[in-house]
Parts: C-alpha cells; structure tokens; sequence
C-alpha cells in the first residue's frame, strides 16, 4: 500500500455540522408523510412502485392466461388484452423500474454512500415523490376511465394510438396515460436535480469521485442520462397530446377512418418514433447502470474481495452512458430507414457490446478466488450476471439489422428485452433488498422465505423466457391476442404457450412470500446490527440503525480509502471501512 | 435530430471537460489517506443552487434542443407554409432583452449593498418580462385573428406550442423573480439577496438566448444559416 500525505500526523477534522441548513420535521406528519427526508422519500417512492408494480404483474398473468387458453376467460377480449399488454409495459419500464432505482435507491442511498446528511434540495426532493405519486395515481385512473386504458402498445405509436380502433384512442386512456407521463417526467426532473447535485456538491471529506462506490457511480450516470433523456418523451407526449386533444397534424398523417376523413394531414409518425427512442434507448440503460452499479457492490461485499479493475467499472458506466444516446434508431430498423442510417445504428450498437462485456468479465473476475458467501443478495447477483449475459447474447442478434429484420416484432423480442431489462435488474432490485433491508429497518429478512423466494423466482423466470426464444424463431408474432390457425405455428408451440403460462402463475405467487417476508421481518426478523454484512461502505458506519435524520450524528465521517478495502493482506479483519484512517495513524491514537 | 445531437456534443464536451479534472486516472486502491481534491465546501466553491441550476438549464436546453429537431422534421414534409411574424415580436424581444438587462444590472446593485437601486431594478425586471409574456399573447391573438388558427398549419402548431412552453419558463422563473422582489421591498438587505438574484439572471439570460433561437427559426434565418453551412461543407 502506498500511503499518500503520511506524513501528516493529525487526523483529519471532520466537516462542521451543518445543523442550520438540516431541515427539522416538527409533527408526525411532517416527519412521516410530507417528510423532506431523503430516507423517508425513498420509502415512499419504493412502496409506491412496488405497489403500482403489483397491478403490472397482476396483468402479466391475465395476459398469459389468454396466450395459454385462449378463449376460456371471456373478459380477456381483445381490446382487454391490448390494454393489458400496454399498461404491463409502460408500468414495468417507468413508473417500477425508474422510479425504484433512482427515487428509491438513489434517495436512500446517495446520501448515506457519499456522508452527506441528505439531498442538497430536500423541498424539491419532497415535491418530487408528491408529483410522482399524482402520476401513478392519474395512471391508474385510467382503468376506471370510460373506454379504459390505453391500448396502443407500450410505445404508443400513432396514429394508432389516438384512432377510435385503440382502446382508449378516441376515449380518455391515451390522455390520461400522456398526462401521467408528462406529470412522472416533471417530479422526476425534481428528484434528478437533487441526485446530481447531491453527489457533486454533498459529498464529504475525502469521498472523491474515484473513491464512491460503483453503486453511486450507477445511479449518477443513469440519473444524468434521465435528465437528458426524458425530455425527448416529454416532447413526444405532448406533441401528441396536442394532436389528440387539439386537433394538430404532428405525428397524424391524413387517413380516413370509418369512411370519413379525419382532421389530420401530413403528419410524420415516424418523427414520434424517432422521439421515443431518443428516450426508450437510453431508458434501458437508465434502468441498467444502477443495477450494474450496485451488483458491482454486491458481488464485492459477499465474495469478500475488492471489485476487479474499479477505473474500468467507472468507465464503463460513463462511456455505456454516452453511447446509449445514438443508437437509438436500431429500434426503428423496419421503419424503412436507409440503410446506411442501419449499418451507422448497427455499428454503434455492436459497440456497446464492449464496456458491457469488459463489465461482465469484471464481476467474474471479482468472483474468481473470491471468498464467495452465498448469501441471499449474492445469489440474486449471480442470477443477474446469467440472466444479464443471455439477454445481452440475444442483443447482438437483434443489433444486427438482416437478423432483426425477420425476428422483429416476434416472440425473440419480448423474450430479449425481459431477460435484459425486466429480469436482470429485478435480480438485482431483489439482491440490494436483501441487502440494505437490514440497514433500512434494523432487522434480516428471513433466510428460509428467502431461499425459497429466489429458487422458485430465478428458475422460473428462466423457463418462463428461455424458452419464448423459441417461440420467437418459429415466428409466434408478439402482441397477438389469441394465435388462431397457421402453417408455421405447430401444436407444441401452443404446449410451450401453457408451460410458460404455469411457470409465470408461479413465479408471480412466489412474490407473496416476498412480500409476506418484507413484513413479517419488520417485527420478527433478527437483530442485525449495524454491519451485518461486515461491508465497507459509509451507510453501514452510521452510528445508528436505521440511520436516523441527519444520518451522522454530530460529526460527518472522514474518508481516507477506496470503497473496495475486503480481505487485505495484514488487516485485522477481512474488511476495512472506508471512514478508517491508515494505520500509522491509528497507531498514534489520532482516531481518538 | 441534428440539432439535439449538437447539443448533446456540447454536454458530453463539458461533461468530459469536468471529467478530465477529476483524477478518473487515479488508482484508488493505492491511495489510502487523503487524497487530493477533497471537496470541502469553502467559500470559493460554486453555490450550490447554482450548480443546481446549471443542470436544470441543460434539461430545459435538451427540451428546446428536441422541439426545435421537431420543427426541422416536421418541416421537410410538403403541407408546410412558414408563419408570418407579427412585427409585435420585436417588441416583445426588446421588452425580454430589456429585462434580462435589468437583472443584470440589479446583480451590480447588490453587489455595491445598495438597496434603493436594487428594488427599482428588479421592479423593472419584473415590469419587463410581464410585458414580454403580455405581448406574446397579443401576437398569438393578431395570428389567430388573421386566420393563422393552432390547427390549419403545422407551422402554426409548433408556433404555438413552442412560444407557448417558452412563456411558461418564463412564468416559473417570474415566480422566483416575484418572490426576490417581495423580499426587497419587505426590508431585506441586498446582501442577502445576492445569490438569488445571481440565479434569475443566469436563468433570463438563458431564456433570453432560447427566444433568441426561436426567433431566427421562425423567421427562417435559421434556414438560411443552414443552407450556408451545407453550402460551405458541399
């Protein structure tokens, strides 16, 4: 080890605190409601995705009974199924994914990760989850809208989307489902500004940017790219709100419906498709480098071994980050782009394949010779990294365009971008509770629910879309409500449809244990301590657990290493935290 | 998309910029003690609303830099005749440049602590932008009245719908300017006002320089700025 500055014999004294500036709640319903907490609002934000999440799963069972026994539940129609469908979507992708790991995560986690004592923006760190809870809440309003949901599809083409043939076109679906997006995209802005600046500005003595862990690194690059990314579907909505309420001809092309002619003229659907993606692309990423970040960190800490090549991590994060701006196109590769726009897209897109892989290797290489405790949250990390390398294989097919040509819009798909972005970084959201639920509550979650929730719910998510691969080459075309009779589609396709459909009812019924478990442990789980996994970074060395307001009591901590000190070759232990001075100082007794 | 491909260009260049300074080359894992920049929050730091709203303004960029990528699409299709400009947006560019200028001016004032100055010149602040947003809606009314409706055209849609997200900026930075010049009237000391008044001048000259853009591409030198530079790279 070399020692930078050791000569100096002082330790280092610790920021002043800033008890001004905290905000101090005054009533219960400042404290617990209306809280400007950041750990308070991070509760909230997960609960709330959790729960709206629930209703997504709940219409991924309805939508593969129908796949499965087409016919035999007659309020699955067709209009039905399509509403399903959408709302599954666009709920998974936005209002759970993003909303759980930046709102949830990030909040709870930044300013316990870097030593600050909360968002620098507490107030609009507040008004954040209020906004998005009127946009989940103006969602689920539109189930009991006349005409329901909307219909259009997750992607919410037009003109589709806003014709009388779409459930919730001509109805208030669309609208709703528009105005909710354009209110989760203002509350994000919110919460986006305080993760940002939280972490360039808030960060405590010592915490340099190249000593945060890679869990900070993701979620403040994914938050970085929202901001940026988002305004290209705030755009879109509202170009098309405009089209749909107002009547103007941005996206609508004449087309004449019914036999009469709409309104409508000279509108480009393809410049929605181009806005979308400008968004959708990146979104993948949002959702995945704060997976990447904190899987990074759960492998580290359960196989007892510093995170391999930590600069190329941090890396990576940023250039994934920039390149996932311009490739957004290889989403429209059948939209009759020329093809050289295809060969640039594809290209790009291959070239991704790089820092992701360089990523993989990385968490296998930290594995390797690892003191590897298979811990519930190692064990999530491990499905992520099988289920992450399988969706990511897939990928490279699709990025390539004469191979995405006759596997678009098929089965292959679907199956791709859950294994990618639906089942890899619920992986990891299941390994980071596992994980810091100790810290949050002060209690483990039960070992045995555990087990029992990720065995049923990593194989079964596995035979639920390995197989859809399948389905996939044979052509089964996805967003087909009932497959009727056809040539290519032989009998043990329909076979393969009712195995999935089981395996789904499954693995769906084993996040009741989940659930169950997160309460049950609240009041019966054991004791866990403060650093229950003997982990090295700042949110374990709070002087209470759960951390308290203020996080720090009255000093904040001092960093004086890397986040990644596990198993150092003389240590005392096999993990140091990241607030312990060097040991000559400690020698000196300057800590006390 | 060109245009908010540049703009992106420009943030990955100040993102890589900021990047370059931050000893990403560093081997942590060696460095155990202090190491270098450690951020400790002295007086010669950037505010921290300010650097907040630096990254707010590149959200609000991204957000015109895409309507304005929309406008250029949108525009290559055959049903589109470009919107006449009402000669009222002049003044109305006058009244926002005027009152951007007033902004600037009430930073010099607090930072000489005087107090008189300071609320006369974010009076006129106000007193200008209000005027601006005024005469934004009479032009919509001389449009609409000379038949340029919201529906007809889609020049028109994205003249509406443009100036209108615009104005709104506009409105929420006049919440916090309202609020500033409230507080100087109620008594407090330029001093303490310093650092807002900062931040509604960086965020008028923003908007300032937005309706600037938005100006030339409605009156079509955008286009022929355009044309020069594919000329000059043909």
């Amino acid at each position: 080890m070399v020692e930078i500055q050791s000569g100096i014999g002082t330790a280092i004294p610790p920021a002043e605190t800033e008890d001004m500036e905290l905000y101090h709640p005054k009533s219960w319903w400042t404290k617990y409601v209306f809280s400007q907490d950041a750990k308070i609002i991070a509760i909230q934000y997960s609960l709330t995705a959790i729960a709206i999440g629930l209703v997504a799963l709940v219409l991924s069972w309805l939508m593969r009974l129908q796949l499965a026994f087409p016919g035999a539940f007659t309020f699955i129609d067709a209009e039905r199924y399509y509403q399903f469908i959408t709302m599954h979507g666009m709920i998974m992708v936005i209002y759970l994914l993003t909303a759980l790991f930046l709102g949830g995560f990030g909040n709870y986690l930044i300013p316990l990760m870097i030593g600050a004592r909360d968002m620098v923006f507490p107030y609009a760190n507040m008004l954040s989850y209020w906004v998005y809870l009127l946009a989940v809440l103006v969602l689920a309003a539109s189930f009991f809208a006349p005409g329901g949901p909307t219909g259009a599809g997750w992607t919410l083409y037009p003109p589709q989307a806003v014709l009388s043939g779409t459930p919730g076109g001509q109805d208030w679906g669309i609208i709703l489902m528009l105005s909710s997006l354009i209110l989760f995209i203002i509350g994000f802005t919110m919460g986006g500004l305080n993760y940002v600046v939280t972490v360039l500005q808030a960060r405590t003595r010592g915490m340099t940017l190249m000593r945060m862990p890679l869990t900070i690194w993701g979620i403040f690059t994914a938050t970085v790219m929202a901001l940026l990314a988002f305004p290209a579907l705030f755009v879109a909505a509202v170009m098309m709100l405009f089209d749909r309420v107002l009547g103007t001809s941005f996206f609508m092309p004449a087309l004449v419906e019914m036999g009469t002619l709409l309104p409508h003229q000279g509108g480009s659907p393809l410049l929605f498709q181009h806005l979308f993606w400008f968004f959708g692309h990146p979104e993948v990423y949002i959702v995945a480098l704060p997976a990447f970040g904190i899987v990074s960190d759960l492998i580290s800490t359960h196989a007892r071994k510093n995170i391999f090549g930590y600069r190329m991590m941090v890396w990576a994060i940023v250039i994934i980050g920039g390149l996932s701006f311009i490739v957004w196109a290889h989403h429209m590769y059948v939209s009759g782009m020329n093809p050289a726009f295809g060969f640039f897209f594809a290209t790009t897109t291959l070239i991704i394949a790089v820092p992701t892989a360089i990523k993989v290797y990385n968490w296998v290489l930290t594995l390797w010779r690892g003191d590897i405790h298979l811990t519930l949250p190692m064990l999530f990390a491990l499905a992520f990294i099988v289920t992450f390398v399988n969706g990511g294989l897939t990928g490279l097919f699709l990025g390539n365009v004469v191979v995405d040509v006759p596997l678009s819009d098929t089965m292959f798909v679907v199956a791709h971008f859950h294994m990618v972005m639906g089942i890899a970084p619920i992986m990891v959201i299941f390994g980071a509770i596992y994980h810091w639920y100790p810290k949050i509550t002060g209690r483990m979650l039960n070992e045995t629910m555990g087990q029992i929730h990720f065995w049923i719910t990593f194989l079964g998510a596995y035979a639920i879309f390995f197989p859809m691969h399948y389905l996939g080459l044979m052509g089964v075309p996805r967003r087909y409500h009932e497959m009727g009779e056809t040539i290519f589609n032989p009998p043990s396709a329909h076979m393969l449809n009712i195995f999935i459909t089981v395996m789904a009812l499954v693995v769906g019924a084993a996040q009741i244990v989940f659930l169950f478990n997160l309460a049950w442990s609240l009041r019966k789980g054991k004791p866990a301590g403060g650093n229950p996994w003997r982990a090295t970074t700042l949110e374990w060395q709070t002087p209470q657990t759960p951390p308290v307001h203020g996080n720090w009591g009255k000093e904040l901590p001092v960093v004086y290493r890397w986040a990644y000190d596990y198993s150092v070759p003389g240590a005392a232990e096999d993990f140091i935290p990241q607030n312990q001075p060097a040991p000559d100082r400690l020698s000196r007794g300057a800590l006390a | 998309m060109s245009v908010i491909l540049i703009f992106m260009a420009g943030i990955a260049v100040i993102i890589t910029w900021w990047m370059a300074q931050q000893r990403l080359t560093s081997k942590p894992w060696l460095e155990v003690g202090r190491a270098g920049d450690v951020p400790d929050g002295s007086s010669s730091a950037p505010a921290t609303e300010k650097i907040g709203l630096y990254v707010f303004l590149a959200v609000v960029g991204a957000l015109f830099s895409l309507l304005i990528s929309a406008y250029f699409m949108r525009m290559d299709t055959a049903d589109w005749w470009s919107v006449p400009i009402p000669n009222l947006l002049w003044v109305n560019t006058a009244a926002l440049a005027a009152s951007s200028v007033a902004l600037h001016w009430t930073k010099a004032e607090t930072r000489e602590n005087r107090g008189e100055a300071t609320r006369v010149a974010l009076l006129a602040a106000l007193a200008t932008a209000v005027l601006f947003l005024i005469g934004q809606v009479l032009a919509w009314r001389e449009l609409a009245a000379a038949g340029y409706l919201l529906t007809n055209n889609p020049a028109n849609s994205f003249f509406y719908m443009i100036t209108g997200l615009h104005g709104l900026h506009i409105i929420g930075g006049l919440a916090v300017l309202s609020r500033t010049t409230w507080k100087a009237w109620n008594g407090a000391e330029p001093s303490g006002l310093r650092l807002s008044v900062e931040l509604c001048a960086i965020y008028w000259h923003f908007m300032l320089l937005v309706w600037l853009i938005l100006f030339a591409l409605f009156a079509g030198w955008a286009n022929d700025f355009i044309d020069i530079c594919r000329q000059l790279l043909t």
